[in-house]
């Protein structure tokens, strides 16, 4: 083992966003890599979906803010444990070539995250994508590796800002209430966008580690699409 | 310094890999570990960065009808609020449950692994396992990880050959048999409620609605739990989910608004 000194976590900033529907899902990150009060770079992309060959699982998309080399790290693993699924169905099934599922891959991440209980990533983790039956599904994480499935969330250094707008916008009743309530978010795709570009405009007003672009992937039946708008670059 | 690791080993048939080209997918699971000399200090400090996700009321008490195991749903990183429906009551198979309290990642990641290990204990005995032996497993496992920074407060709760039972498992080693629990940082307020209410005679509507209060109280008094307060029953057929109930609703539902008496209503003035 390399010799490390005491501390070797950094805070790179940067915030996440995600909003599941009825049949889409749209993850958002700003693309502002930052360390201390100097902005290293303006292009820089928190969020994986393609590993080379192979796509993040059937349609499963991950972003993730903090440290940038635990979040670097931790999108090869994933994406390499991904392949590795992948090849050994491909070898001892014989049949049409399976991606994990969304759900898979989240409860995945989650021991990833986990067996670095002692040594953690630093890194905030959403994760975004289709469930079997198409509807959209988010996970979000804390850095050790606890999860659940919700309607939206948002990690990173602008994430207080911006959770009590989605709240505000987006909350439905709890799971957990015995007398199932309807939840689900009634946004359209474009609706949900447009929200997501708000509420980004919004924490850039008051967060330094975020602005310079925004990157927008929209995860539905047709595929992935994404999108780049500016935010302020001050 | 080398970390036991059997509480991860599956014992699951070793896949085939002849040719050893995935040595990692074949390995054994394995914690890895910061090299620097002062674990202990890298340990407090890397918390207190990331934060993990905490705060919590659970409880749970065995009566003549079986056993009530409740809790209510907010998890906490610091003063942030990150969740309000956390699922802290986790099924681990159908006639046990266990409950989380402390770091949710640490409690849920064990009592899965927990469910494994049941599982795979009623594969090779054919025939399930005693919450006294689910209970011991997950104690033996915390305490070799005992002064690494886990932090897991659980009770196990089922339903096996000897009648209810219920255990109380901590990451510091401690395991408890009982017939009354409460743990968390609103578990002084939930015991509060609980013991004064408590008689092994209740009816399982009764020993619901003790266990909804002593919840709805401890979140009403202790910032670090809210949500939704989740009441299940376990009974010789298995558990069962009796109610989830908002605490904000159930605090109007206990303390109605009494509209305020109007002794000498003022009317308008008339228009000059």
């Amino acid at each position: 083992m390399a010799l490390r000194g005491d501390w070797v976590y950094e805070n790179n900033g940067g915030t996440c966003v995600a909003i599941a529907g009825a049949d889409y899902t749209v993850v958002a990150a700003d693309t502002r890599l930052s360390a201390g009060y100097n902005i290293c770079t303006r292009d820089f992309s928190k969020i994986c979906t393609l590993c080379g060959l192979l796509p993040l699982a059937d349609n499963c998309v991950l972003a993730s803010s903090g440290f940038q080399g635990d979040m670097k790290a931790l999108q090869n693993n994933l994406s390499a444990r991904h392949h590795i699924y992948y090849i050994f169905v491909q070898i001892y099934q014989h049949q049409h070539n399976k991606k994990m599922s969304c759900r898979a891959m989240a409860q995945h991440l989650s021991n990833i995250l986990y067996y670095k209980r002692f040594f953690p990533y630093y890194t905030f983790n959403i994760l975004g994508g289709l469930d079997n039956e198409g509807k959209g599904c988010v996970y979000t994480y804390d850095a050790v590796g606890s999860y659940e499935r919700v309607g939206y969330s948002c990690q990173g250094t602008g994430g207080t800002l911006i959770m009590p707008v989605l709240d505000n916008q987006l909350k439905s009743p709890s799971p957990l209430l015995l007398a199932a309530r309807d939840a689900g978010t009634p946004l359209s795709e474009s609706e949900a966008v447009d929200l997501v570009k708000d509420v980004f405009a919004s924490a850039t007003e008051r967060d330094i580690y975020t602005g310079d672009k925004l990157e927008t992937i929209i995860v539905n039946a047709a595929g992935i699409r994404q999108e780049f708008i500016d935010l302020r670059k001050d | 310094m080398k970390l036991d690791a059997s509480g991860l080993q599956s014992f699951a048939p070793h896949r085939a890999d002849p040719d050893n080209l995935y040595p990692d997918l074949s390995a054994p699971p394995s914690f890895d570990l910061p090299g620097c000399p002062d674990f202990d200090g890298f340990q407090k400090k890397a918390i207190q960065t990331v934060k993990p996700a905490k705060g919590t009321t659970t409880l749970a008490f065995i009566f003549n009808e079986g056993v009530i195991v409740a809790a209510d749903s907010r998890a906490s990183m610091g003063g942030y609020i990150s969740s309000q429906t956390v699922k802290k009551i986790i099924e681990i198979n159908p006639y046990m449950i266990g409950t989380m309290a402390g770091a949710a990642a640490d409690c849920q990641f064990w009592h899965r692994n927990l469910g494994i290990k049941c599982r795979l204990h009623e594969l090779a005995n054919k025939r399930r396992i005693s919450v006294t032996g689910a209970s011991k497993l997950l104690a033996n496992i915390l305490y070799s990880y005992r002064g690494m920074g886990l932090s897991v407060g659980t009770m196990i709760a089922g339903w096996d050959e000897t009648g209810p039972a219920l255990y109380y498992v901590d990451s510091e080693g401690g395991r408890l048999k009982g017939k009354r629990f409460s743990v968390g940082s609103g578990s002084p307020y939930a015991y509060g409620v609980l013991d004064s209410g408590y008689r092994s005679d209740l009816s399982i509507e009764e020993a619901a609605e003790l266990a909804r209060r002593a919840i709805y109280h401890a979140t009403f008094r202790d910032g670090a739990s809210g949500g939704v307060a989740s009441v299940y029953h376990v009974g010789p057929n298995g558990w069962k989910k009796l109610s989830g109930d908002d605490v904000g609703e159930l605090h109007y539902k206990y303390y109605p608004v009494v509209p305020a008496i109007v002794e000498h209503e003022m009317a308008d003035a008339p228009p000059a």
